[in-house]
């Protein structure tokens, strides 16, 4: 994308109205994810430059409330918030005062109370940050993962890297969702545990595309109903079948290892191994929402493999998580983005990257 | 007592009641005034014997912030409650003839009689059996180690073939902790959307289905708390006709509201068992109507805000019940449809359940379940409960209107706590006023101590 349709993107108003929170894919819809992605195109263009750095949230805190360990999702997030220039304050559990037994509604609004304008939330509970925003006057808040029930910013950058590599492929620029109707995704792994598999299908299903999920019964959630899925049969056909195969891990340290006879037997029956990859159509893509276990849900020789766009992802969550910062954040008036001094992205031309 | 209809065990009619010091007089049409007489209008009301619950949480001893026997007692009153069995699970646990002492004597001059319920195994910790004799002797009918079961099925047949010899009932609070281990809400469609651990069905029908098969080897009576599943209902419906000594209850909220709640996660629609699915809700409606389910008990479960505003899966769980009981149970079971504020109920209602068969769920059977209804329990004079309203009778009175309007209002609530699922929502029929031997202790809806 040029810089001058990023540019356009980012000034363009109005947008479809988003938040105030995101929750869950389903806050979003077809508009709004389709809008996510749209707007993190803008934003990939923007990393892209030699000073990757709009002022947008000037003057904007954001605060990320990690109550669960996490490296990739937290440093993402909080890149992203810099990158649009907002101070961002990092909150975990492991220094501060829920330690000494504050509750996390006192926790929120203290918090709060010093004039933050977005909560990015991790929680091993599921709907912890659904309370928060209950509790929060006047904050966004963006659910950076809880418990087993969603991980939207995940499933939006797992969409757009699908979308990046299907363009690639055919030459063309990522845009729009048509890329995604009939797409048949394969969703393998310990889906009971995971938040990441259930906003994959709410994002995947809202744009069109087929979802079916592969694992050991005891690893799919107790009920279906009502959820747009198929559940494979046989795992050979359907990674036969697969586009994109949504590979998960198995959430050992959830308790996930009980749920089968041995990690052995899992790799062997279900894990994405060398004999498996060899099913795969040529076109398959493989996504992981990582840390990956090698030897377990997937074999070394696989993760490295060109199919395996784990890297990718990593990078992508910069730019969708600019994005929906942007979205819910951002969407006063008072945009400022992209809007460089120098198209050529020369080193400090930007107003926000002296600020910097 | 003037204009109303009287409901008991007995029928139905139109009669005015003369209450002199704490028993019941007169009984009959259009009683003539005696000089200094107060009248308490009944226009329009059903006059029955006062309700009994078969399942309240006092909380005291251990949470007196959460509630007290006094404000629960007077929650009770205003639900048209003359009678409360305390649950055990206090801190310490009712296993002991102190503790139990200490709470009947809070309870002899609250709002409500207070009766207590025993824990079956010492601390509930279901390791061993608590002093069960001791407890009988003070007039502990009821045992039970509610908030959880009673694990170990070997220990469970002990104190069935116990409780047999001393005249007691044992009530078990069916959860296979197994089964149930980790689960917040019910298992089913809504816990897999919401990524909440769940509990099955299976987690409470198991230990029911155990605890029949206990019954049948030891001849012993059981009372089942809290019934919340279909298959749980089936269960107790096939053990009823093979002629075993089971009994009872669910609870409004079982029959009131379903897992959906759930979907925003709001902690105060956590209580266990959970709320289950609407075919659930459906078959505990006709257990009720059918008569499979003996008894409607709340199972008030107070919990202050700072433990109940929490992560759903920390929270405890337990919501109030007392001071919507019999409104719900009217809307949901006896009411025409058409009348009930949210014009739609949970399936299985609508007019299945006649009115004196609904004072009947929750008045006359659950005080012969706890052993109020002969007076073989005497903490106090006038203290049986759920008899006929019939002159010499003691004056334990629930006057109710079921076509008063009214709103739960959380400010206006007597309970310490605040944690009713039932906030804003417009309920069908009141208690209007509530008589405690011979005392009026609600009057048009208002406590009067």
């Amino acid at each position: 994308m040029s810089a001058e349709r990023a540019t356009a993107i980012l000034n363009a108003a109005p947008r479809p109205s988003i938040g105030p929170h995101l929750l869950s894919v389903d806050d979003l819809g077809p508009d709004g994810i389709a809008e996510v992605l749209r707007v993190a195109e803008a934003f990939a263009e923007v990393e892209r430059r030699a000073i990757p750095k709009v002022p947008t949230l000037r003057g904007r805190v954001v605060a990320t409330l990690f109550f669960e360990e996490s490296t990739r999702t937290r440093l993402s997030f909080e890149t992203a918030a810099k990158r649009l220039s907002s101070d961002v304050l990092s909150f975990s559990v492991s220094n501060s005062s829920v330690k000494k037994g504050e509750s996390l509604r006192d926790t929120v609004e203290t918090i709060e109370a010093m004039g933050i304008d977005g909560l990015i939330v991790r929680h091993p509970s599921s709907g912890a940050p659904h309370q928060v925003a209950r509790w929060a006057d006047r904050a966004h808040v963006i659910n950076a993962g809880d418990g087993w029930h969603e991980h939207p910013t995940q499933a939006l950058l797992d969409c757009f890297t699908v979308r990046q590599v299907l363009a690639e492929r055919a030459g063309t620029e990522p845009e729009g969702t048509a890329c995604f109707e009939g797409l048949r995704i394969l969703i393998l792994g310990d889906v009971r545990h995971s938040r990441v598999a259930r906003s994959e299908i709410l994002a995947y299903s809202a744009l069109g595309a087929r979802v079916t999920l592969a694992a050991p019964g005891s690893l799919l959630p107790p009920s279906l109903e009502g959820w747009p899925v198929t559940v494979a049969a046989d795992l050979d056909t359907a990674l036969a079948e697969a586009d994109v195969v949504s590979l998960l891990r198995l959430q050992a340290e959830r308790g996930s290892g009980a749920f089968v006879p041995s990690l052995r037997e899992y790799t062997a029956n279900w894990g994405l191994t060398r004999r498996r990859v060899d099913l795969l159509a040529e076109r398959a893509i493989v996504t992981h929402p990582g840390p990956m276990v090698r030897g377990v849900e997937i074999s070394g020789d696989v993760a490295d493999l060109p199919i395996t766009v784990a890297t990718r992802q990593v990078t992508n969550g910069v730019a969708i998580r600019m994005a929906v910062l942007f979205l819910l954040l951002g969407t006063d008036g008072s945009i400022g983005a992209g809007v460089p001094e120098s198209e050529t992205g020369g080193a400090g031309t930007t107003i926000g990257a002296l600020r910097g | 007592m003037r204009g109303g209809s009287v409901v008991d065990a007995d029928g139905s009619r139109r009669a005015d009641v003369r209450i002199e010091g704490d028993s019941i007089v007169e009984v009959g049409p259009d009683l003539a005034l005696g000089a200094g007489t107060t009248v308490l209008d009944a226009g329009g009301c059903l006059v029955g014997p006062g309700l009994v619950d078969l399942h309240t949480h006092l909380r005291e001893p251990g949470r007196e912030e959460a509630e007290t026997v006094e404000t629960g007692a007077r929650a009770a009153s205003l639900g048209g409650f003359t009678a409360v069995v305390a649950m055990p699970n206090t801190e310490p646990a009712i296993d002991n003839a102190g503790t139990a002492r200490e709470v009947l004597d809070l309870g002899s001059d609250a709002m409500a009689e207070v009766m207590v319920a025993g824990a079956i195994t010492v601390g509930r910790r279901g390791e061993r059996l608590a002093p069960m004799g001791e407890l009988a002797a003070l007039g502990v009918r009821l045992f039970t180690d509610d908030g959880a079961g009673v694990q170990d099925g070997a220990l469970m047949r002990r104190a069935l073939d116990y409780a047999k010899g001393l005249g007691v009932t044992l009530a078990q609070h069916c959860e296979d902790e197994a089964l149930a281990a980790g689960g917040a809400m019910h298992e089913g469609a809504w816990s897999s959307r919401l990524g909440i651990p769940g509990v099955p069905a299976a987690a409470e029908e198991a230990m029911v289905a155990r605890d029949i098969a206990l019954v049948r080897l030891t001849g012993a009576p059981l009372h089942f708390l809290h019934l919340s599943t279909a298959g749980s209902v089936e269960l107790v419906r096939a053990a009823k006709a093979e002629g075993l000594a089971v009994t009872a209850e669910a609870a409004p909220h079982h029959f009131a509201l379903t897992h959906a709640e759930v979907a925003d996660y709001d902690p105060v629609f956590k209580v266990n068992p959970p709320l289950r699915s609407a075919p659930d809700v459906a078959a505990v409606k006709r257990g009720l109507a059918d008569g499979t389910i003996d008894a409607i008990a709340t199972d008030h479960a107070p919990h202050t805000p700072e433990t109940k505003d929490v992560p759903f899966d920390e929270a405890p769980a337990g919501m109030l019940g007392l001071e919507t009981a019999l409104s719900l149970a009217y809307s949901e079971l006896s009411a025409d449809p058409a009348t009930r504020p949210d014009g739609n109920g949970l399936p299985g209602g609508g007019a299945a359940v006649d009115l004196q068969r609904l004072l009947a769920l929750l008045s006359w059977r659950p005080a012969a379940i706890a052993g109020l209804d002969g007076g073989q329990v005497r903490v106090g004079p006038g203290s049986a409960q759920g008899g006929p309203v019939v002159p010499g009778a003691p004056a334990n009175l629930c006057v109710f209107d079921p076509s008063a309007r009214w709103m739960v209002d959380l400010q206006s609530l007597a309970s310490r706590s605040r944690n009713t699922p039932y906030a804003g929502r417009k309920m069908l029929g009141r208690v209007r006023h509530t008589v405690l031997r011979g005392e009026p202790v609600v009057v048009d809806a208002e406590a009067q101590r």
